[in-house]
Order: C-alpha cells, then structure tokens, then sequence
C-alpha cells in the first residue's frame, strides 16, 4: 500500500503554467540542473529526461535492531524486506537516510548487524542521525564510532546533492527537563553559520530523529529548542523536515515548511496519548506488514519543491 | 496493546511477596537493599529516602527499554531490557534527580539522608 502526502499549494505551478502557455513546462531537479522539457513531448512517454520521476531519496527510520519482543521476534527480516523493497524501485534513489534508532539498545553487535542488513541497499550512499536508543551509552561512543566520521563526531553536518542542500541534526543527546528533545546552543549557532549567505531559493531537507514540531509533550513527542531552527529555516522557499521516532506517519505544513514523521520498520507505536507510554505496539501478525515502511522524497518544480511519498511493506 | 508475560506476573508476586514479608520497608527490597521498578514508563516508587551506603537496585518490567540516569551524571545506567537490573551504592547525603535516558519524562526522586 502507499499514498502520497498532497505537494503544496499549487498556486506557484499553476501560474508557471500559465507563464509557459500552451501545454505548459515541466521542470525536472536533475543532476544539479533544473530541466525544463514540454509537457508536449512529455505525453509521448519516451522523450522524459531518465530520472524523471526518480526520488531523490529515500527515509528509512527505527530498524530497532535488537528488538526481539511480541511486537516484531524478527525485525532483522523486515528490514531485509525493506531493503527488498527499495531496491524493487522502478527508479533507485540517489540516498537513503536513515533518521535514527538504528539498533533498540545500543550494543556493539546491534550496530553489527544493522551495518551488515543496511550494506545490501543498492543506493550509493547512507546518512545517517542517531535516536536515543543509538546513545544509551551516554557518550554515544558506539554510534560515533561507526557513524562519525561525517559530522567529524559531532552528529550533525550538511550536505549538498543535486542542488538540494541536506541537514542532519541531533536532538536525542541533551534532553529538556520537560522530557523533549534538545538541540543546544552550540548545534543552533553551527546551523546559523550553515545557513547564514545561503540562497533563500536552495530547497532544504533537515533530518533528525525526534519530530521538530511538539506532537505530544507527556511522551517527550517533540523537541524543546525547534522553534529557534525555525526562525533561521523559514526564509527558505522549500524545506523539508523529516523525523522518526513515533513509529507511525504524522505531518503537516506550516508556510513554505512540510514536517513528516516516517514509520518503522520494526514495530509501529500507538497513536499520542494512547495507552501507558509509547510502546511497542503489538498488532495481529497479517496487519504488522502494513504499518511498517518508508518514505521517498522526490523534487519537482521551479524552484524545486518536495513530494512526499509513504510506501509500506505490504 | 499490552501484553503481560508470565514471567512478569511472577516477578511481580515476588516483589508483592518481598513487600509483605518486611514490613517496615516502605517499598520492595531487592537482593542488597531497596528496589525501585520501572513499569509502565514510570518509576515505582517515584520518591525514595534511604540512609548514605544504602544500595538501591532498579528493575525494568516493561517490554520497552529504559536507562537509570541521574541529571548531575553522578551515575547512568546502560539501556535495561526487560528483566534486567542495575545497581548504585549511594554514599554521600543528597537529593539525587533520576530519569530515563530513553523516556525523559520518566522521572523519580532519591533522598539520601
């Protein structure tokens, strides 16, 4: 099963149709480059550019290596059958992120196993954010010592790809004594300067691993110091915010921002306020396939803006 | 949904049964002194008071993993699965700030007197 969260209001497309006449002009982000081709060649099907229609990337969250409780016994064989399922791509995406809670408590043979599973993915590159239970340690050493090496050991760092520029942030290191996540002043001054002189036409994508918007507060379903990343992301024609974390798809849009939780591929949670806390949550055995999955993102447009589009396991 | 395991009903018994059995304890005691469980994403009891040296032994119930971690890094626990325990010897007279690293909203509360 699958489904796509509706693209922003249409109104820019619409008038850049009307500019264009006739039948109008597409633009594809490609390579770096925006490609315009016209629709009318585009209805003949073979004169659209190769990577027309090919996500840019795609989010897989909350494998939870290690778990082995009623909720999923075998959660190495749903990540396998996720892999399966991004690799089945008519169309590869060029990255995987992987927006953390990697493994389910931290040990060094969880992230074993779960470098030896993601390995199989047939897409160039993994980026990765720890979750919380990615840093049981404290110290974070064994996420660190497997995934610094990008962010130089600080856990967050950007990117650039195909003229979308990429943030991961960390806000599972310094909790709020409210019990959401944290970000810390020193992340926020480093995003600043990333930020600071970038064109307000670049679309954005910031990953972390909790949600950056307060979902639910009693279980911590947010990030306390989000609000201040906004201020310095709302200037930006495109940006995509993409968390993990609640095990299940919440998301809305705020101005030119989309926010959008992925499922796991371990286990779903309940809905916010459902039950004692957020739980593994143990669904009949046929159902489980059906609420774990991810999440490709594919940009479109001039400027190029984002869809989103959620795919299951079953 | 939630599902209890027998083992758990039976490690609840033995606590009940622990309890019953001194009952000048205001809570459970564990092998080497009070216990303090964690089940249902809280910490039972959320406040405790013992005497400097007492050793208190924390035990995971839930199915869901949680750490033991004090806000002063004076000790943290590593992720407890379900089942598991841990230990801390508290010899200096204090209030100590607990929560869960994994859930911070789970909180509790030891005075050392």
């Amino acid at each position: 099963m699958s489904s796509s969260t509706p693209t922003r209001p249409s109104r820019r497309k619409a008038l850049q149709c009307m500019a264009f006449g006739g039948l109008g002009t597409l633009f594809t982000l490609s390579g770096g480059i925006l490609t315009p081709f016209d629709l009318a060649l585009a209805q003949t099907g073979d004169a659209r550019p190769a990577d027309a229609g090919r996500p840019l990337f795609v989010q897989i969250s909350d494998t939870h290596i290690g778990f082995n409780k009623d909720a999923n016994p075998d959660v190495s064989a749903t990540l396998k059958q996720t892999i399966d399922l991004v690799n089945g791509m008519p169309a590869l995406p060029a990255l995987a992120i992987h927006t953390g809670d990697i493994t389910h408590l931290s040990k060094p043979e969880e992230f074993d196993h779960a470098s030896q599973l993601l390995s199989a993915l047939r897409v160039p590159e993994l980026h990765t954010v720890p979750g919380e239970h990615d840093v049981t340690d404290g110290s974070g050493a064994e996420y660190f010592g497997r995934f610094g090496k990008a962010s130089d050991n600080r856990g967050y760092y950007s990117f650039d790809h195909a003229g979308v520029h990429f943030i991961g942030l960390v806000n599972v290191m310094h909790f709020k004594p409210n019990g959401l996540g944290s970000f810390g002043d020193e992340q926020l001054a480093w995003l600043a300067q990333d930020l600071k002189g970038r064109s307000s036409s670049t679309p954005i994508v910031v990953f972390s691993h909790m949600p950056m918007w307060t979902i639910y507060e009693p279980w911590g379903w947010g990030t306390g110091d989000a609000p201040q990343t906004m201020a310095l992301l709302r200037r930006f024609g495109s940006v995509t915010v993409l968390n993990g974390h609640i095990h299940q798809i919440v998301s809305k849009v705020e101005g030119n921002v989309i926010f959008h939780t992925a499922r796991s591929t371990a286990f779903p949670q309940p809905t916010a306020g459902n039950g004692p806390g957020p739980v593994p949550l143990t669904v009949p055995h046929d159902r489980l396939p059906s609420m774990l999955g991810v999440t490709t993102v594919e940009f479109t447009g001039h400027p190029a803006t984002s869809s989103l589009h959620d795919a299951t396991l079953a | 949904m939630i599902r209890f395991k027998p083992s758990r009903i039976i490690a609840m018994l033995m606590l009940c049964g622990a309890a019953a059995g001194t009952p000048l304890a205001a809570f459970a005691q564990g092998p080497n002194g009070p216990l303090v469980t964690i089940r249902n994403f809280m910490f039972s009891p959320m406040s405790t008071t013992i005497k400097a040296g007492t050793t208190i032994t924390w035990k995971n119930l839930d199915a869901e993993p949680h750490t033991v971690v004090n806000d002063a890094g004076i000790f943290h626990s590593k992720a407890l699965d379900q089942d598991e325990t841990y230990a801390f010897r508290f010899d200096k007279p204090g209030v100590y700030k607990v929560f869960c690293g994994i859930h911070p909203y789970m909180k509790e509360t030891i005075t050392v007197e």
